[in-house]
């Protein structure tokens, strides 16, 4: 009744939706970098959208099966094979009892799901089981996976059966990204060549980039003044540029607030681009408005909801 | 000019009081927070109050912006004459063990504010500090009104390992750390509550608004403290 854990990968954690609702006590949301892969690979094997999941990163693991069970993997291609054969990425397929499950390196993307019928079932640790690794908070025991580890899934909650998605429901991943981003909070505290520049230049993932957020190498912003400012809250997707001028996108584990001017917000349906990127990988922000960001986000919405009702079909 | 409303991604709207730290300004932050808690508005995921702005993360296929942006100014308007002025502030007392292993940087502190390590901690310890907000990590405390004579820069570079519990100074700002953590702060002293992050979020001892004023404790008490808590 478990996934028994041989090898976790360069750095596995389990993560759902998030830990909403305590970001006024200090608490950063966590979840899943990738909502919308996170989402569809739940949906393949039957699950409602927001359950739990292992999330690798770069290099994937490999783990044991030790009974019959639905799975389905989305997000990067980590050429993952169920004993010794390949499975199609964005698929569902059915593992049995010891059955191996491997993943190698990230060969498009950076982040892998891997989600089991009836979701992994550890403790709800306020409202989620979200793993929260700086605050040792949630998934299993507030840490990453470890070689050994054994974790529970729980009761299959809709039928469940080998598929694959439709292509056209598949994101590639390639490494040349345009991230749409809505200005504000605090453009104005940046001189107008900074916004242009900001809108025109490319930027390169350094390798300072992980959960917490994203620091780029490019052209460096001026603020009109100083580039600290009374802190404040930190929304997903944040861009904050501190004095040495590059830009860094704050992601899942952001803290909650803080004292960098924010040049501008990549919108939430964009942020699995940031999810997926890895070193070297070069950016193009595109302003856009929030008419748009909301159209946007709307779509992202509508898109799931047809996965899922094609889903249902199916099964 | 103020309040005025900011735009942080198309599901971030942030309401700003001012640019300043400032308990007034502050106090008008925690209100609103509160007032839309009590009384929730449609379409209103989660809302963050910080030093003199207030982020509400909302759904705008719920709540279009422009509608619940109105709705906020409107509540402030309304509730600005119907708040009772100054509530009494809650008072949380953080008892302290200073220096030592435990505060490394006090000895720093006193030499370079030129005053006995006594005084520092009689001046740490001489009044409620504002809690303007919490962040950086679960329960840690942005407190502000530090006394002017012990305010001490940052370290230059920061500690990779900070323990729980540990009490610090930064410019003129104090707080301490709840869960362990890399930190710049420097570090006079260590409370014995450190709860860690869930027990401190299913039970807050306090809230942005609120004060804390440290009490200096010695070893034996801070051990005592330590041991009731497991």
């Amino acid at each position: 009744m478990s996934v028994f854990v041989i090898d976790p990968g360069a750095f596995t954690t389990v993560q759902d939706e998030g830990r909403w609702g305590y970001q006024a006590a200090g608490m950063p949301v966590a979840g899943a970098m990738d909502r919308y892969a996170h989402a569809v690979a739940n949906l393949l094997c039957g699950n409602p959208r927001g359950l739990a999941v292992l999330e690798m990163t770069l290099k994937g693991g490999t783990f044991r099966f030790t009974e019959d069970r639905h799975s389905a993997i989305a997000g990067a291609d980590m050429g993952a094979s169920l004993d010794g054969e390949p499975i199609p990425n964005w698929s569902c397929f059915r593992a049995r009892a010891g059955s191996i499950v491997h993943f190698d390196f990230a060969r498009e993307g950076c982040r892998a799901y891997l989600a089991i019928e009836g979701g992994f079932d550890l403790p709800i640790v306020l409202g989620s089981r979200s793993t929260h690794t700086r605050s040792r908070l949630g998934g299993l025991e507030g840490r990453a996976l470890r070689s050994g580890d054994r974790i529970e899934w729980g009761a299959a909650q809709g039928p469940a059966t080998p598929r694959r998605l439709f292509a056209q429901f598949a994101p590639r991943h390639g490494d040349e990204l345009v991230v749409r981003v809505l200005p504000g909070p605090q453009d104005d505290l940046f001189v107008d060549e900074a916004i242009a520049l900001f809108f025109s230049a490319i930027y390169e993932v350094t390798n300072e980039a992980d959960r917490m957020g994203y620091r780029l190498e490019g052209p460096a912003l001026a603020h009109r003044g100083r580039a600290d400012i009374v802190s404040d809250a930190i929304a997903p997707g944040s861009i904050q540029v501190p004095a040495h001028g590059r830009p860094i996108v704050m992601l899942s584990d952001r803290q909650t607030t803080g004292g960098y001017a924010k040049i501008g917000t990549v919108i939430g349906p964009d942020l699995r681009l940031f999810a997926q990127a890895k070193a070297k990988d070069r950016i193009r922000f595109a302003r856009v408005g929030d008419e748009e960001a909301v159209a946007v986000l709307r779509d992202e919405r509508a898109r799931l909801d047809l996965v899922e009702a094609i889903l249902r079909e199916e099964s | 000019m103020y309040p005025r409303l900011l735009q942080a991604g198309e599901q971030g709207l942030v309401i700003e009081f001012g640019d300043a730290i400032d308990p007034a300004l502050n106090q008008r932050v925690v209100e609103l927070a509160a007032s839309l808690s009590n009384e929730k508005l449609g379409g209103i995921l989660e809302i963050v109050p910080t030093y003199r702005s207030l982020m509400v993360y909302f759904d705008p296929l719920v709540a279009p912006r422009d509608k619940l942006g109105a709705s906020i100014l409107q509540r402030l308007s309304k509730g600005a004459s119907t708040e009772p002025p100054n509530a009494p502030a809650m008072i949380v007392e953080i008892p302290v063990c200073y220096g030592g292993d435990f505060g490394p940087d006090l000895d720093y502190v006193a030499t370079r504010a030129g005053l006995t390590i006594d005084k520092v901690v009689a001046l740490h310890c001489s009044r409620p500090y504002r809690i303007y907000m919490l962040g950086f990590m679960p329960g840690f405390p942005y407190l502000g009104g530090l006394p002017k004579e012990i305010a001490t820069p940052r370290l230059d570079s920061p500690r990779t390992k900070v323990p729980a519990g540990s009490v610090g100074i930064a410019g003129d700002q104090t707080g301490f750390y709840p869960v362990e953590s890399p930190g710049g702060w420097r570090i006079i002293g260590r409370t014995p509550l450190a709860l860690g992050a869930e027990d401190f979020l299913q039970a807050p001892l306090y809230a942005p608004g609120d004060h804390i004023r440290f009490t200096s404790i010695d070893r034996a008490e801070y051990e005592r403290l330590a041991k009731a808590r497991l």
